[in-house]
C-alpha cells in the first residue's frame, strides 16, 4: 500500500506540472483533467479505448521483461515491431482467400518468425562477444521502419494510397471482443504475461534463467549453456515484438500503413523497466500509460491540442517516477 | 553523369550533412563523459521548434539561433538532473526525455505550423561569383554551413588540448578513478550535457531556421539516432565526424545522381546504408577495446557514500 500511495503521489505531481502548460496555453486544467478521466474510466466505450491503447504496451513490454532477466537490454522492440508487421502483412497480402482460422495462426507465426529473425542478429553477435546488443538493437530500430517503406511504396500500396496496402480481407482481421475495438490479441497479451510469470517461476528453465541473470559466470561454470540462452532469449523477445505488430496490424489497423508505430516499442521498454520486468507491474503499468495516452485524443477534439502534447503528460509521469522523489523523509532506526 | 550533377550531390549532402554534423559532436561531448543521450531526437525537435518559433515572432534569424542552441542544452540538463543528480538508469531517461521533446516541440510549433519565415540568409562562396549563375546557386551557404567545419575543429580543440576536456574524457573512462585525482564527476558531466545539448540545438537550428525554413510535427526524421550511429562510426572523434556526416548525408544525395543516370534504387534501401554501415563496422572492430569507446559510457555514476 506504501508503494500504489507513493506512485500515486508521484502521478499527482505530474499532474500538477501538466496542469501548469495547460493554463500556459489558456485551458482549464481542472476541466481538462476531469474530462479525460470521464471518458476513459467513467464509460464502457472510454474504457474499451483504454484497453485498446493498452494491448501493444502489454506485448512490446514483454519483449523487452524477458531478455532483461538474463541481463540483456532489448532496446530493439520497435524495429522488432515493424518486422512483425511487414512479414504478417506478406500473408495476409498473399493467402487472403485462405480461411481465417489457418490464416490467423499462419500470420502470427510469420510476425513471429519477422520480429524474431531481427533480433537473432543482434543475438548471434551479442553470443560470439562481438557487438553489444544494446547497441545492435538501437541501430536496426530504424532500418526496419525503412524496410516496411520500401514494401509498401515499392510493391504492396493500394492503388488509392501510396503509403499504405488495400485493407486486410475480412479473414485477416483478429476478431473484435463484444462489439468494441478490443481484440483477441489484448487476451494474447495476457496469456503471455501469465505464462511467463509461470515459466519463470515454475520451470527448469525459469530457474537457469534466474541463475544467468543473478550471475552469468557462475552460471557458466555450473554448465549453463549461456549462449545458447542469450540467442533464444532475445529471438523469443524479437518474436513477442513481431506478435505485437501482427497484432497492431491485423487488428487495430487492418491495414500496413508505413511508419505506423510512433515509439510503441520505446515505449514498452520504459514500462518494463518501470515495472521491474514483473509480469503484474507491466499490466498495472501498460494501464496507467494507456490512461494518459487515450486520453491524448480527447485534449485534441475538444481542447484543440495537438494529439502529440500528451506525451508531455507522459514524459513528465516518467520523470517523476525516474527521479524517485523522497516523499517522506526516511527516519533514522534509532 | 555530368560534373554540374556530381556538384549538385556534394551542395546538397553539405546541406543535409550540417545538421547532422552538428547534432553528433554534441552527442560526442555527451559520450565522451560518459552519457548516453537517446533523447537527443526529442532534444532537436524542442530546439528546433522554439528556434522556429522564436525566428518568426522576432524576425531575427539569428535570435532564432540562439534561443534553438539554449533550449538543446536545457533540455540536456534534465537528462543531467535525472541521470546524475537522481542516478537514474540512462537509457530509460533518455526515451523519456525522447517522448518529452515529441510533445513540447508540438506544443510549441503548434502555433506556427504552415508559417513562413525569412531564414538564415545564404551567402556565396567566395571566389564563385565568376562561375555561371548555374554553379554560383549550388556554393550559396549560410552562416551555420560555413561554421560546422570551426566547430568540428573547436569541439576536438576542447575534448584533446584542454584541462577541461582531458578532465571531461577522464570522468567517461572512469568516473571513480577522475573523483579519486580530485575532479567532480557529476559537475563535469552536467556541463558536457550543456555543451553537448549546445551544439544539438545548432543542428536542430541549421535543419528549421536555414534549411527547411519550416515547422512540422516530427521534423527531424530520426536524425537523432543517425547521429548516434554516427558517433559510433566516427569512435568517439569529432574531426572523423566531418567525413561521416559528409558520407552519411552523401548516400542519400547520391540517389539523385543514380536516379538521373537511369538507376532507380528506392531511396528507402539507401536511408538505412549509416545503420548497415555503422553495424558493419562494430563487427569489424570485433569485441576489442582498440575502438576507443568511453570506458564507463552508460554507466551511472553512484557517488562515493
Amino acid at each position: 500500500l506504501n508503494g500504489l500511495l507513493r506512485y500515486g503521489l508521484m502521478i499527482f505531481i505530474a499532474l500538477v506540472l501538466f496542469g501548469l502548460i495547460l493554463l500556459v496555453s489558456g485551458r482549464s486544467p481542472i476541466g481538462s483533467y476531469r474530462d479525460i478521466f470521464t471518458s476513459t474510466l467513467g464509460s464502457a466505450y472510454g474504457f474499451s479505448e483504454v484497453l485498446v491503447a493498452m494491448t501493444p504496451m502489454l506485448l512490446t513490454a514483454l519483449a523487452v521483461a524477458l531478455p532483461s532477466r538474463i541481463g540483456l537490454i532489448n532496446v530493439g522492440v520497435e524495429g522488432q515491431l515493424y518486422m512483425g508487421a511487414c512479414f504478417a502483412t506478406w500473408g495476409a497480402l498473399t493467402f487472403s482467400d485462405l480461411p481465417a482460422w489457418v490464416l490467423l495462426p499462419g500470420m502470427a507465426l510469420l510476425g513471429m518468425i519477422g520480429g524474431g529473425l531481427w533480433a537473432l542478429i543482434p543475438g548471434i553477435l551479442r553470443a560470439m562477444g562481438l557487438v553489444n546488443e544494446t547497441i545492435t538493437t538501437l541501430l536496426m530500430n530504424s532500418v526496419a521502419p525503412m524496410l516496411v517503406s520500401f514494401a509498401v511504396f515499392g510493391f504492396w500500396h493500394s492503388p488509392m494510397d501510396t503509403n499504405k496496402t488495400p485493407n486486410f480481407a475480412p479473414s485477416a482481421r483478429l476478431p473484435t471482443l463484444f462489439g468494441t475495438r478490443v481484440d483477441l490479441s489484448l487476451l494474447i497479451g495476457l496469456a503471455l504475461l501469465v505464462l511467463f510469470w509461470f515459466f519463470m517461476k515454475s520451470t527448469r528453465w525459469g530457474l537457469e534463467m534466474r541463475a544467468i541473470g543473478g550471475n552469468p559466470q557462475a552460471a557458466l561454470r555450473n554448465g549453463i549453456p549461456y549462449r545458447t540462452y542469450v540467442i533464444s532469449a532475445l529471438c523469443v523477445g524479437g518474436a513477442i515484438a513481431g506478435l505485437a505488430g501482427m497484432a497492431q496490424v491485423s487488428g487495430f489497423y487492418g491495414v500496413l500503413l508505413a511508419n505506423f508505430s510512433r515509439g510503441t516499442g520505446f515505449m514498452g521498454f520504459l514500462i518494463s523497466w518501470l515495472a521491474g520486468g514483473d509480469p503484474l507491474g507491466i499490466v498495472v503499468t501498460s494501464f496507467v500509460v494507456a490512461v494518459i495516452t487515450s486520453g491524448g485524443n480527447l485534449l485534441q477534439l475538444t481542447r484543440d491540442l495537438p494529439y502529440a502534447m500528451i506525451n508531455i503528460l507522459l514524459a513528465l509521469t516518467l520523470f517523476v517516477v525516474l527521479a524517485k522523489p523522497q516523499l517522506a523523509r526516511r527516519r533514522k532506526p534509532a | 553523369v555530368t560534373f554540374l550533377s556530381a556538384l549538385g550531390v556534394l551542395s546538397s549532402a553539405i546541406f543535409s550533412g550540417t545538421s547532422l554534423l552538428y547534432t553528433t559532436l554534441g552527442e560526442i561531448f555527451d559520450q565522451r563523459s560518459g552519457t548516453v543521450n537517446l533523447g537527443l531526437e526529442g532534444v532537436l525537435l524542442v530546439s528546433a521548434s522554439a528556434g522556429f518559433s522564436v525566428t518568426f515572432i522576432t524576425g531575427n534569424p539569428y535570435l532564432g539561433v540562439l534561443v534553438s542552441a539554449l533550449a538543446g542544452g536545457l533540455m540536456n540538463l534534465i537528462l543531467g538532473y535525472l541521470t546524475i543528480t537522481r542516478r537514474a538508469s540512462q537509457l530509460a531517461s533518455g526515451l523519456a526525455l525522447m517522448f518529452f521533446g515529441f510533445g513540447l516541440s508540438a506544443w510549441i510549433g503548434r502555433p506556427y505550423v504552415g508559417a513562413r519565415i525569412t531564414g538564415l540568409p545564404r551567402l556565396p562562396l567566395p571566389g564563385v561569383s565568376a562561375l555561371p549563375v548555374l554553379y554560383r546557386s549550388l556554393f550559396q551557404f549560410d552562416p551555420l554551413i560555413y561554421l560546422v567545419l570551426p566547430a568540428a575543429v573547436l569541439a576536438w580543440w576542447l575534448l584533446f588540448r584542454t584541462r577541461w576536456g582531458l578532465g571531461l574524457r577522464a570522468v567517461g573512462e572512469s568516473a571513480d578513478a577522475a573523483f579519486a585525482s580530485g575532479r567532480d564527476p557529476r559537475l563535469i558531466r552536467y556541463q558536457a550535457l550543456f555543451v553537448g545539448g549546445l551544439f544539438a540545438g545548432l543542428g536542430a537550428a541549421h535543419l528549421s531556421i536555414a534549411y527547411a525554413m519550416n515547422w512540422t510535427e516530427y521534423m527531424t526524421a530520426g536524425r537523432g539516432f543517425i547521429a548516434v550511429a554516427l558517433v559510433i562510426f566516427s569512435k568517439w572523434h569529432p574531426i572523423r565526424a566531418i567525413v561521416g556526416a559528409l558520407l552519411f548525408s552523401g548516400a542519400v544525395a547520391f540517389q539523385l545522381l543514380l536516379q538521373s543516370s537511369g538507376i532507380h534504387i528506392s531511396p528507402f534501401l539507401l536511408d538505412t546504408i549509416p545503420y548497415v554501415l555503422t553495424i558493419a563496422v562494430l563487427i569489424a572492430w570485433g569485441g576489442t577495446r582498440r575502438h576507443s569507446a568511453p570506458a564507463s559510457l552508460g554507466r551511472v555514476y553512484q557517488g562515493t557514500e
